[in-house]
């Protein structure tokens, strides 16, 4: 990472830490307890291993999710997205797959996978499958004819098409595409481990917040906002490392 | 079979384009051969179905009616011995320099060994780009690389749709003399298509003039091309303002 980048990451973290400090002096440190409270109760609670089974169980369900959604999504897509014909086929699907609230499933999804991982873990892949899909699906569709033929006269198969047009042409697309699903996929993890759980951040959370351990539930907050900037970080890392020609 | 001595025989050659109700045919009765080490420019007017011409021959697009031949042996899908040359280069933007010239080999299974590859950069003055990519070269640069990648496929057949069009007229003059002598080396055949009668004629050996019409207007035997005395020659301007008559009086 970049010194500047890093220096703008600390500017914003101390530019909240005082709006946080402020707006807690204003409304009262019941309602919202100061940073140097919250910190302090940090300190103890990620030396307890209780803290980080949470961290582990949440890590866990939505890496996951990621990766079996990208494992799909992106391979479907950037066939359909190479394939007009299949594309025509599935477009009336993903049509109406895609606006459909996955979230009202929960009750479904638990009654077929139970409580357990993997109906969080199956919640989290189908809500951001649609999106992963679409941005490979029309990230595959922007290939110049001028490269298919370029490829083709070279004597490139259709693997090598894959390899060395569809996939890296369509990478940007997925980074952006990823990034976005971080803030979707950390949303939803909140949710489903709020209900019938008790492992998961979102559990800690709303433990916390029943025992109006206010200082605790705000420890729970940071650490899972914490995974979606690790998990969007490592993203546009990996952007910056595989799609260099985009900023030479 | 062998058909002919020639390396290229193109026969009664047609292309209609068809979508739905409507269709398009933009060549057709299309019959010309080339021999080897033998250079033919393709011109005409927007839309004629030069560079259909072009891809039909390259095997990428497949004749409506007619057939190709290339040292005999049918054209029926992209051969090793042709190579093309696209108008914007067809190099991958995601790939540098030094990946994109040695693309083509890679694929083909072609071994290059390190003083061949070289020996071409240097041939083409590209030598020292092999780390940057497309978007940071110049248009000569860039057709110089797609060239090397031509090149190093060592076909029979060179294909170049409009290969100077984006170059400013210093930089083609300069390319066009610099292209003619690495083909003369190498003993190249090859195919131009252009819009430019100049270059056509300083290029092609043999000057296929096409129509709207999606026919052959004519062919003109053009035997001092390449010659860099013949482009300053009285005998240059007159063959030009030949085929700029040719063209004029099409439909």
């Amino acid at each position: 990472m970049k010194r500047k980048h890093l220096l703008a990451y600390g500017a914003t973290i101390l530019l909240i830490y005082a709006l946080w400090y402020i707006l807690s002096l204003l409304l009262g440190s019941t309602i919202l307890p100061d940073p140097f409270i919250v910190f302090s109760q940090g300190f103890m609670e990620i030396v307890e291993r209780a803290f980080w089974a949470h961290v582990g169980a949440s890590g866990f369900r939505i890496l996951a999710g990621l990766i079996i959604a990208f494992c799909t999504a992106i391979p479907l897509g950037l066939f359909l997205g190479s394939n007009p014909r299949f594309d025509r086929v599935f477009s009336p699907l993903i049509y109406l797959g895609y606006p459909i609230p996955k979230i009202v499933l929960m009750p479904i999804i638990f009654v077929i996978f139970g409580l357990g991982d993997m109906s969080k873990i199956v919640l989290i892949t189908m809500i951001i499958f649609f999106q992963l899909l679409i941005t490979a699906r029309d990230a595959a569709r922007t290939i110049d004819t001028e490269v298919i033929y370029s490829l083709k006269s070279l004597g490139g198969t259709r693997l090598d098409f894959y390899r060395h047009v569809v996939w890296p042409v369509s990478l940007p697309g997925i980074f952006t595409s990823l990034r976005i699903v971080t803030g979707t996929s950390v949303a939803v993890l909140f949710f489903v481990e709020s209900i019938g759980t008790n492992k998961g951040l979102g559990f800690y959370i709303i433990d916390a917040w029943g025992r109006a351990d206010y200082p605790t539930m705000f420890v729970g907050i940071i650490a899972l906002s914490t995974i979606g900037i690790i998990l969007y970080e490592t993203f546009d890392l990996l952007e910056r490392k595989l799609c260099k020609w985009k900023n030479p | 079979m062998a058909i002919s001595r020639d390396l290229l025989r193109v026969r009664g050659l047609e292309k209609t384009f068809s979508s739905g109700s409507d269709s398009k045919t933009v060549l057709k009765d299309i019959s010309f051969d080339l021999a080897y080490n033998d250079s033919l420019a393709v011109v005409g007017p927007s839309g004629c179905g030069k560079t259909t011409l072009l891809l039909m021959v390259a095997g990428l697009l497949p004749p409506t009616e007619g057939a190709i031949w290339l040292e005999g042996d049918e054209i029926k899908g992209p051969s090793k011995k042709i190579a093309l040359v696209l108008q914007h280069y067809g190099l991958l933007p995601w790939k540098t320099v030094g990946a994109n010239i040695t693309l083509g080999a890679k694929l083909q299974n072609i071994g290059i060994s390190g003083k061949e590859l070289q020996e071409t950069k240097k041939e083409l003055g590209i030598e020292a780009l092999d780390h940057l990519y497309p978007a940071q070269l110049s248009g000569g640069q860039r057709q110089r690389v797609a060239l090397g990648r031509a090149i190093l496929l060592r076909p029979s057949l060179l294909l170049l749709d409009e290969p100077f069009a984006a170059i400013d007229t210093i930089t083609r003059e300069r390319l066009q003399s610099g292209l003619l002598a690495v083909f003369k080396r190498r003993r190249f055949s090859f195919i131009v298509v252009t819009h430019s009668f100049e270059e056509a004629v300083f290029m092609g050996r043999k000057i296929l003039v096409l129509d709207n019409r999606a026919g052959i207007r004519t062919v003109l035997n053009n035997p001092d091309a390449g010659d860099i005395a013949f482009r300053s020659s009285p005998e240059f301007f007159e063959r030009s303002l030949e085929l700029r008559r040719v063209l004029e009086d099409l439909p």
